[in-house]
């Protein structure tokens, strides 16, 4: 079953006249690693936003593991279910000591003092944060602060986590630690990564790839075949990976290379293929 | 420069005093103060002199540390002290002139006096050197739980003071950057008259108080994601408990509290 699924997804910020989403419809399988790229103002923030009940649709509903996010009664099961990560990591921090902000969570569901150390413990390791433990926030690096939000959201137990921009405020080094970061979570513990970025290189590693665009579904599909559509996502305003840039212009310029070589290997394969 | 600003002053340490509980420590300041204030003549202003230095010497924080902490309040000091030189009567006189004398009796009241303000000090500088604001904070919501059934929001101000405290330093870095930022663009904020400074300080002001209000909404969104709502069920990871040295403590409390009645009865 999908872990997300939204059904013909309206959306309308209050006080404004212009639709923000119009009817997206999308199911996120469990276990997979789903990137959605759009640029500013496509929806895809507003979209993570409706995925734990934050913001309710207008019109048309989103069911996280089955439930409907607007049962007010079920909505800590939603949360729970899905963790929410945002780009400012010190803007979702709460604490002044590392590992009391990762217990913030399972404190607030009332999980027993025990086993919320356990929790905290577990999810700092899986995170490489913990000798951080005792650190006061603000004196650690960007990407480490976004791993301790990470964390803090892992003390959840969360079947899906949910990312919006978590790299926007990062320097390269801070971003790669968070996007590996992810992919271990995805790849080794299970958990569905629902990475929500601008930046192409990230979404690489995904199994799939949903681009949005002025609040629809623009194309969705494994990150190969998107990038494939190398027009299309030019006239979206996104670029395209420097390796398909290669491939698409020299194309254009009467080669006949496979658009789908993403890696830096496979791209320089296709060439020395073609060259022969 | 504004990075340099520590909060709350706290020296993190080992001690038996760091580890006591912050209820037992809050509660230990206030029958230390009643006890100071019980305190007459030279015997029991003596011993509270001796317990004092004793809590100070175990608790490991240096002398300096606790002067430093004394000079913002030597104007204070100073002033009690000469009310006290100057308006005590009785003893033998030892100078008059025109409104003012001076008295053996006031001299030792003034000595007194003073004595008992710096151990007041001194005192309760030593609750807030050894526990973190964060633990007081949660002291304090502890000690002041009962009152949550006349419906004072206790979890809701303790949750707003710690949340103060965690931003603090993140609008410290936010008003370097800004002040940066305003400088780089010939803002000049340290020179002038008092007016003129005051003025510069708007543009700073400004941005920073908008940038709070959009952090406190985004703050609001990652604490709902994470579950939170209220104090209802919410359990602690480190909930605090009462050890073995805290009863200990207060039997020292209550040993000093009563030797200071005793002391008080008999007046000396």
């Amino acid at each position: 079953m999908a872990i997300i699924r939204t059904e013909n997804l309206h959306f309308t910020y209050q006080g404004e006249e212009n639709e923000t989403l119009h009817g997206v419809n999308l199911e996120i399988e469990e276990g997979s690693f789903v990137a959605i790229l759009g640029h500013n103002g496509s929806g895809k923030s507003t979209l993570a936003k409706l995925f734990n009940g934050i913001l309710l649709p207008n019109e048309g509903r989103v069911l996280v593991n089955g439930i409907d996010t607007t049962h007010e009664d079920k909505l800590l099961d939603v949360r729970r279910t899905v963790g929410l990560v945002f780009q400012n990591p010190d803007n979702q921090i709460v604490a002044n000591v590392v590992e009391d902000d990762v217990a913030f969570a399972p404190e607030n569901l009332g999980v027993e003092p025990d086993e919320i150390r356990r929790r905290v413990d577990s999810a700092l390791k899986t995170v490489g944060m913990y000798e951080y433990r005792q650190h006061a926030p603000h004196l650690l690096s960007g990407g480490q602060k976004q791993r301790v939000a990470i964390a803090g959201v892992l003390a959840m137990q969360p079947r899906c986590i949910v990312l919006d921009e978590p790299t926007a405020m990062l320097d390269p080094v801070g971003r790669r630690e968070v996007i590996s970061t992810v992919t271990r979570l995805c790849r080794e513990e299970g958990i569905t990564v629902v990475l929500i970025t601008h930046h192409m290189s990230e979404c690489i590693g995904a199994d799939r790839l949903v681009v949005m665009s002025e609040g629809r579904i623009v194309a969705d599909g494994t990150p190969r075949e998107v990038f494939a559509q190398v027009e299309l996502l030019r006239s979206e305003g996104l670029s395209v990976p420097v390796t398909t840039e290669l491939i698409y212009e020299l194309n254009q310029d009467g080669w006949v290379l496979p658009l789908d070589a993403l890696t830096v290997d496979e791209c320089a394969d296709a060439v020395a293929a073609a060259l022969k | 420069m504004l990075k340099d600003i520590t909060l709350g002053q706290y020296f993190p340490g080992d001690t038996i005093i760091h580890k006591l509980d912050p209820r037992t420590k809050l509660i230990l300041v206030i029958v230390f103060i009643v006890a100071l204030f019980l305190a007459v003549d030279w015997i029991s202003y003596a011993f509270m002199f001796v317990v004092t230095a004793l809590c100070v010497k175990v608790s490991t924080i240096k002398l300096k540390s606790i002067l430093k902490g004394l000079k913002p309040l030597i104007f204070i000091i100073v002033f009690t002290g000469i009310l006290n030189l100057f308006y005590t009567q009785g003893g033998t006189v030892l100078f008059d002139w025109w409104i003012f004398t001076i008295s053996t009796a006031g001299i030792k009241r003034a000595f007194l006096m003073i004595v008992r303000i710096m151990l007041l000090i001194t005192g309760t500088f030593l609750l807030t050197y050894t526990t973190s604001p964060i633990a007081l904070t949660d002291g304090l919501e502890m000690l002041l739980n009962p009152l949550k059934k006349i419906k004072v929001p206790v979890h809701e101000m303790s949750m707003i003071m710690s949340m103060a405290l965690r931003f603090i330093p993140t609008l410290i870095e936010e008003t370097d950057k800004i002040m940066s930022a305003q400088k780089a663009r010939g803002a000049d904020f340290s020179t002038g008259k008092i007016t003129e400074r005051a003025k510069a300080l708007l543009p700073l002001l400004v941005p920073l108080f908008v940038s709070s209000f959009r952090r406190a909404d985004e703050l609001a969104v990652a604490m709902e994601s994470r579950c939170y709502h209220g104090g209802e069920g919410r359990t602690r990871m480190n909930a605090l408990h009462m050890a073995r040295r805290d009863y200990l403590a207060f039997l020292a409390g209550a040993i000093v509290l009563g030797g200071m009645i005793a002391m008080n009865i008999y007046g000396i």
